[in-house]
């Protein structure tokens, strides 16, 4: 989602480089301050639920590495893991450089200190944009690459030997005569001075990296331990959950407690700017006391418009001329002179995340200072956020990031509005216990900050001989970042750059080709949902491309071929797909392939999708996938990404939107918001392409080709061409 | 007071008895193994067994369950949780994690009524799991290899 150039940030796998450390970075607090070390931001804020303190032996070398006595290798992640697998891709990159044993590794979050933990491309302490490897990749590589240097020097110092006659492997320091683990030289190595510069390792020695290694948190998670936010409980804790308005934009107006105060547990009703907080001692007693709560609602700013006006509007705006986001040659003048015309209006739901783990968050605040436990993803933003309402300095609000059941861009906000809400329940009760806030499925399904809704309208002339003779592509739908503070980087001129990534930079060779966008408000907020504006953009293109190759009579990968000349990476990836899934050999009776090519996230994946006909509805047997995400640090965490990018989207395509009727939401829960389940995953097949290229984002780039892929193989199938998602709303016929 | 046997223990709760027994078991008891996902018995989070089968905790009240035998996730003991674990480490199974423990009670509940089971039954049992990071690919794999281990 962030567009900023992640060639800049990352340097190329040099043999041998010699990296001159960043000495404002963690250097500056490190050199010879010895013992001194362990000074408060360095210190991890252990989770509540670990139940482990900073152990006072526990050696410090930086601000990414700690070594325990007991020998533990402890990572600090500066990034959230929601299940992504970063927490154990950057404890890979510190364990190479280190030369640590697998078995020693440990990976926990870093407390939240932007001047020490901020991601390199936003500037803030933050995850997102599936930049989590690509901006720590050679930062977490040197710090335990400065760890082992200090570990060998103490180990030359303790046997007067020289450093050059040391070695270490597998968590195992030797001179030949000597042996030590990093447990027992790690105080010593410590208090060590730090050179200005580290060795990184020539890639042909990694050891970790390249190799898929299992998740650090996978005992934890599959021995049901406490990891969550959700699974929290602090002393004198309470719980809250918060009524909200049926309809965005509206208010609290007048307040009827008494029979919700009423409820057993039930300690306090409190109003909020958002709404209004019934708090209790036990999560149930809270949910009841809000069943128990009457509120009118000030509705003179409420939207009232469903889903049904909001597309008349966007189909009216989508006639007139938008912002200019690219004009290349003169598109309708060629549309005007074509053979033929296609014209096309696709229609995008809004989505709701809809992560497993509800929203949540603990705030206690206690003599000025305020500590959250959260799922934190933009760790900064939540800092000042809760300390602009409690009246404190965002340093004074300390954040425990806890694992994450899941976000998709959920817990990644702008206004951090759900840690604003906990911080103003905290404030109003003028309480000094903690608050934990709890959403329920219906507060999430109901409660906006969706993927927004969006409208394309595309004419594409074609020649007599079917080549593109011109394009013309207007997009209407709210901009997710105009008057968001990542504005700055993302909106220029009007136009979000994310409201039509994957249309204005195109890897197609297509003349005369013209793109406009229009910014529309309602009053349901938008977010990012996993690969943010790929979501439709990939759709569109994708689906209009394989028309107009089906149109034209060609085969629509050598079709896409022929306009990838300036695109290797993208044509590699689509040609290994269509190898590996056998395209253009016989399929099963009642069986058709799709496909579909797109970079998002300096990524590029082609997948191939195996789908038939059921009951009118689209099966998806097979997916056959084609990644290039430059040097892959851990393969098999690579193939989960694709795979869960693979499913989430293909749920959406399938089943999931967000309706609103009188600007009321009327959807609740899994019910009528339906994802996919079990039954419909189909068969996921990955083949990484090789490479040395700096690592790039996988989070979210298996997501945007499935739809496209899923629809291009509904259409040769039926002759259907789904422009309107879900699927779940057409009635499908094999032809 | 409602009397209810957890995990083979057997304890007194003051909740109202139309409580859901997830409640009663996370905030009272301090079990968070299983998951509040939906609070509407459509997701499979807050699994656990009622006399050695699922149950939907969210939607359970306690009283339904007085006198029986409830497992937690943290109580989900024996040869076949067992090797479902391992099977569920080895392939990875878990992102973000919050779904697995409902995800390996009803594994197990399936492993424990049908030893070797078809691509369908474990459909079957695992179609009311959701899982957002769409794992179900690796779940299958896993009880597959669980089956394996314990026909070895």
């Amino acid at each position: 989602m962030f567009k900023d150039n992640i060639a800049s940030c990352v340097r190329s796998l040099a043999n041998e480089e010699s990296v001159a450390l960043d000495r404002r970075g963690f250097l500056r607090l490190s050199v010879g301050t010895g013992a001194g070390l362990v000074i408060g931001a360095y210190i991890p804020v252990k989770s509540a639920t670990s139940g482990q303190a900073a152990q006072a032996g526990d050696a410090v070398f930086n601000p990414f590495v700690t070594i325990t006595p007991a020998n533990k290798v402890i990572v600090l992640s500066k990034h959230l893991d929601k299940g992504q697998g970063t927490a154990t891709g950057l404890a890979t990159l510190v364990a190479d450089e280190l030369d640590a044993d697998w078995s020693q590794m440990v990976a926990e979050f870093a407390p939240a200190n932007a001047a020490l933990y901020k991601n390199t491309f936003f500037g803030v302490q933050g995850t997102g944009g599936s930049t989590a490897m690509a901006n720590s990749f050679e930062q977490y590589r040197k710090a335990g690459a400065a760890a082992k240097q200090m570990l060998v020097a103490a180990a030359a110092q303790a046997w007067k030997t020289d450093a050059s006659k040391i070695t270490v492997s597998k968590g195992v320091i030797t001179d030949g005569t000597n042996t030590a683990t990093f447990g027992e030289l790690a105080s010593a190595a410590a208090k060590m001075p730090v050179r200005d510069t580290v060795t990184l390792k020539d890639p042909k020695d990694f050891i970790y990296i390249g190799k898929s290694f299992p998740r650090l948190d996978q005992k934890a998670k599959v021995t049901a331990a406490p990891v969550f936010t959700q699974d929290i409980h602090l002393s004198d804790m309470l719980v809250a959950v918060v009524a909200r308005p049926p309809r965005f934009g509206a208010k609290p107006g007048s307040v009827d407690a008494v029979k919700a105060k009423a409820v057993k547990g039930v300690i306090g009703v409190v109003t909020i700017p958002g709404g209004v907080a019934v708090v209790a001692s036990s999560t149930w007693a809270a949910i009841k006391g809000r069943d128990a709560l009457q509120v009118t609602w000030d509705e003179t700013d409420a939207d009232k418009r469903g889903t049904a006006e909001l597309l008349e509007e966007y189909k009216a705006l989508a006639a007139k001329p938008g912002l200019s986001v690219r004009k290349d040659g003169d598109a309708e003048k060629a549309i005007a002179g074509a053979k033929t015309v296609i014209d096309a209006e696709f229609a995008f739901p809004f989505l709701a995340h809809a992560p497993m783990e509800p929203l949540n968050a603990i705030l206690a605040f206690k003599d000025g200072k305020a500590t959250i436990w959260s799922g934190s993803q933009l760790q900064t933003i939540d800092q000042s956020v809760a300390a602009a309402i409690l009246g404190i300095k965002p340093e004074d609000v300390a954040i425990n990031t806890q694992w994450a059941g899941g976000s998709f861009g959920r817990r990644a906000v702008y206004n951090s509005d759900y840690v604003a809400e906990v911080a103003h329940i905290v404030k109003a009760l003028a309480t000094d216990k903690p608050i934990k806030l709890v959403w329920t499925r219906e507060d999430d399904i109901k409660g906006g900050y969706y993927r927004p809704m969006y409208l394309h309208k595309v004419k594409v002339g074609l020649t007599e001989s079917g080549e593109i003779a011109g394009w013309h592509h207007r997009i209407v739908g709210q901009s997710i970042m105009e008057g968001t503070a990542f504005a700055a980087s993302s909106v220029k001129n009007g136009v979000d750059a994310t409201s039509v990534e994957g249309v204005s930079d195109t890897p197609y060779t297509i003349p005369n080709y013209e793109v406009e966008v229009h910014n529309t408000k309602f009053g349901a907020p938008p977010l990012w949902w996993r690969s943010v504006g790929h979501t439709h953009t990939a759709y569109v293109m994708e689906t209009m491309i394989d028309e107009i190759a089906t149109r034209s009579g060609k085969d629509p990968v050598a079709f896409r071929l022929a306009m990838l000349e300036k695109h290797p990476r993208h044509a590699a990836v689509l040609k290994l797909a269509a190898e590996k899934a056998g395209w253009g050999t016989p399929v099963a009776d009642g069986v058709a392939r799709g496909v579909a090519v797109h970079e998002s996230f300096k990524s590029f994946v082609a997948q191939v999708a195996e789908v038939r006909i059921a009951d009118g509805r689209a099966k998806v047997d097979r997916v056959v996938c084609a990644v290039d995400c430059g040097l892959p640090i851990n393969p098999d965490n690579i193939v989960a990404q694709i795979e869960g990018g693979i499913g989430y989207g293909l749920g959406a395509v399938l089943h999931s939107h967000v309706t609103l009727t009188d600007g009321i939401v009327d959807q609740a829960n899994f019910g009528d918001y339906e994802v996919l389940r079990f039954n419909e995953m189909p068969t996921v097949e990955v083949h990484i392409i090789p490479s040395t290229e700096p690592p790039t984002g996988i989070g979210e780039p298996g997501t945007p080709p499935i739809g496209p892929a899923v629809a291009n193989a509904v259409a040769a199938l039926t002759g259907q061409r789904i422009r309107t998602l879900p699927l779940a709303i057409h009635k499908l016929a094999a032809s | 007071m409602t009397k209810l046997l957890i995990n083979g223990r057997e304890v007194e709760v003051t909740a109202d008895p139309d409580t859901p027994l997830l409640w009663v078991v996370r905030d009272e008891l301090r079990l968070t193994g299983a998951k509040f996902g939906c609070g509407q018995a459509l997701c499979g989070a807050c699994t656990m067994y009622a006399d050695g089968a699922p149950i939907r905790a969210c939607v359970t009240p306690i009283e339904s369950v007085a006198g029986q035998a409830i497992t937690t996730p943290e109580g989900l003991e024996g040869r076949v949780a067992e090797a479902v674990r391992a099977a569920w480490e080895k392939h990875d199974v878990a992102q973000c994690g919050y779904c697995q423990p409902g995800q390996i009670m009803a594994a197990v509940a399936l492993l424990n009524g049908k030893p070797t089971p078809t691509d369908t039954d474990i459909d079957e049992a695992m179609n009311g799991n959701l899982c957002r990071c769409a794992t179900y690919g690796r779940i299958r794999t896993a009880i597959k290899t669980a089956s394996e281990t314990l026909q070895g």
